[in-house]
């Protein structure tokens, strides 16, 4: 397996398994993650995931940058990527279009499409998790059609709702919490990613499934009644 | 127990931070300088992860609600206890229904206080740091306002730890012009040999968007030798940015787990408290050292803070 270290600042190495976005490669990147959140190597503070690469953070007083090197080379060696992952899947409701959803007619019109078969493309993938970031649960998602691809807004939101499915270039996301942001919003799902509220606030992992379900503003509504209640909706 | 009168210009509750959700997107928050953070704890006979408040610059008022020993150490805007000056990076007595409030500005960014016990704020994922972008920690995840009640712990180790001072040799100065330690990577191949002399030899002035996430530079641009955005990987503190537009970009305990920018080199872990005390117009140079050269000075400092805590 190709990989290379580098330095990320004195307390972190950066585990680098590829430079392109692809599903193999960021296979790798989780399989590693999940190898050293198991094993608790004293040390070793924690990992953050990203499309091709490992951040791994450790304390040099507790183990040496050779040390880590060596223990990492290890790990890798264990990788085994035709192993299934301990992932979930996860069906998200979402109303599409209206007004949780104003850039639908314009993804839909930059790529010839009607809105429909905007909504149809998007339901239809699967979708894996690579990894979390940006803000607290924000999913960055792989397997969207290209069909539906649709660069960034040239100016930005201030202010966009949590729950909102966004488009920007080859990716789909879901904003977890009230954000800026310049991703083109398609709909809204009402349940909830973050809820620092709950036991696990984090509805997502890395490696989990998600699929898209168009539901209508009638179940949209229920659904937000639901969520207000405290319950979580049951997925 | 302190009740708060002014907030002043940003106070929060921090400890050391929140470990191990970055890769759920969670920030790890916690004291901008960690140094001034632990000292001040260790004055008052806490551990180094109790939670302290982190002042900005001006306008913070408390009432003391109840007899009590604290430190204030970090930067130096004149605190006063019932108008009275005080010294920093000592303990002091606050008895019940005493004032203390910052009345100028010497030195710095943030100054702590450290309340022996520490102070009692609600964990969210093993941390009190308040995280103002997520909304947790602290007191409802935000800034403190006035009439705000910060809880103190109960029990009193107090009695020991009362008058001592640390050796003015461990005080930093904060000076308005500092030099700091790089370690390169993990993108410095992304810069051509041009822009890494234009880093390594110009002086960059700190910008007014600076905060607790980060501290912008203003100054020469570095110039890329490729694209200057990557695919998103995880971010580290003291990570220097480059966006295309070429303005270092230093991040601090409040930034985000992830970042899709070439970062050229990585603050090390000593001087990034320096860096948390800037202030705009600051002035701030860099200098490149080995790993080696890095993890010795930790260790050297790491070795400072277990001695002081084994005779505290």
């Amino acid at each position: 397996m190709n990989y290379h270290y580098k330095f990320a600042g004195d307390r972190a190495i950066l585990v680098v398994f590829g430079d392109e976005l692809n599903e193999v490669t960021s296979k790798k990147v989780r399989k590693l993650a999940e190898l050293v959140d198991g094993q608790k190597i004293l040390g070793i503070e924690e990992v953050i995931l990203g499309y091709t690469s490992l951040l791994v953070n450790y304390n040099p007083i507790k183990i040496s940058y050779t040390s880590l090197q060596t223990t990492l080379d290890n790990l890798i060696l264990q990788i085994n990527l035709t192993e299934n992952e301990s992932s979930k899947t996860i069906e998200i409701p979402v109303l599409y279009g209206g007004n949780l959803g104003p850039d639908l007619p314009e993804v839909a019109r930059l790529n010839n499409l009607k809105e429909a078969d905007v909504i149809q493309i998007h339901t239809e993938s699967e979708y894996t998790v690579y990894f979390l970031g940006f803000t607290p649960g924000f999913p960055f998602l792989g397997g969207m059609s290209k069909k539906i691809a649709t660069p960034r807004l040239e100016n930005p939101r201030k202010r966009i709702e949590a729950g909102s499915v966004g488009i920007a270039g080859y990716q789909t996301g879901i904003y977890p919490v009230n954000s800026p942001g310049g991703w083109r919003l398609i709909g809204r799902t009402p349940i909830s990613l973050y809820d620092p509220n709950t036991k696990n606030p984090f509805l997502l992992s890395p490696g989990d499934i998600i699929k898209f379900k168009s539901i209508t503003k009638e179940v949209y509504e229920e659904l937000v009644k639901t969520t207000k209640k405290g319950g979580r909706f049951d997925v | 127990m302190f009740k708060i009168i002014k907030p002043g210009l940003l106070t929060t509750v921090q400890d050391l931070g929140r470990k191990g959700y970055q890769k759920y997107g969670l920030a790890t928050s916690g004291a901008v300088d960690s140094y001034a953070h632990r000292m001040a704890n260790i004055l008052v006979g806490n551990q180094d992860g109790d939670a302290t408040l982190e002042v900005t610059l001006m306008g913070l008022q408390v009432e003391a609600l109840k007899n009590c020993i604290i430190s204030i150490t970090g930067g130096n805007f004149n605190p006063c206890i019932n108008h009275i000056h005080v010294p920093m990076w000592t303990t002091l007595k606050v008895k019940k229904g005493d004032i203390l409030d910052f009345t100028g500005y010497t030195s710095g960014c943030r100054a702590y206080i450290a309340v022996a016990g520490g102070i009692q704020v609600e964990e969210f994922l093993g941390s009190k740091s308040t995280d103002t972008i997520s909304g947790v920690g602290g007191i409802e995840g935000r800034g403190l306002e006035k009439g705000d009640i910060i809880h103190t712990n109960g029990t009193t180790r107090v009695k020991c730890h009362y008058n001592r001072s640390l050796s003015p040799s461990l005080i930093p100065t904060y000076p308005d012009n500092i030099k700091v330690r790089v370690l390169l990577g993990p993108q410095d191949d992304a810069f051509t040999s041009k822009g890494l002399e234009t880093f390594f030899s110009s002086e960059y002035i700190v910008s007014k968007d600076s905060d607790r996430m980060a501290c912008r530079l203003e100054g020469p641009k570095v110039e890329h030798a490729t694209s200057a955005d990557i695919l998103s990987e995880g971010m580290f503190q003291g990570a220097i940015q480059v966006p295309k537009n070429g303005l270092p970009i230093l991040f601090q305990a409040g930034r985000q787990s992830v970042g899709g920018y070439t970062k050229i080199g990585g603050v090390i872990t000593v001087d990034q408290p320096k860096v948390a005390q800037l202030k705009p117009r600051d002035r701030i140079t860099f200098e490149q050292v080995t790993l080696q050269e890095a993890h010795a000075l930790l260790r050297e400092q790491e070795r400072l803070f277990q001695t002081l805590r084994v005779h505290s």
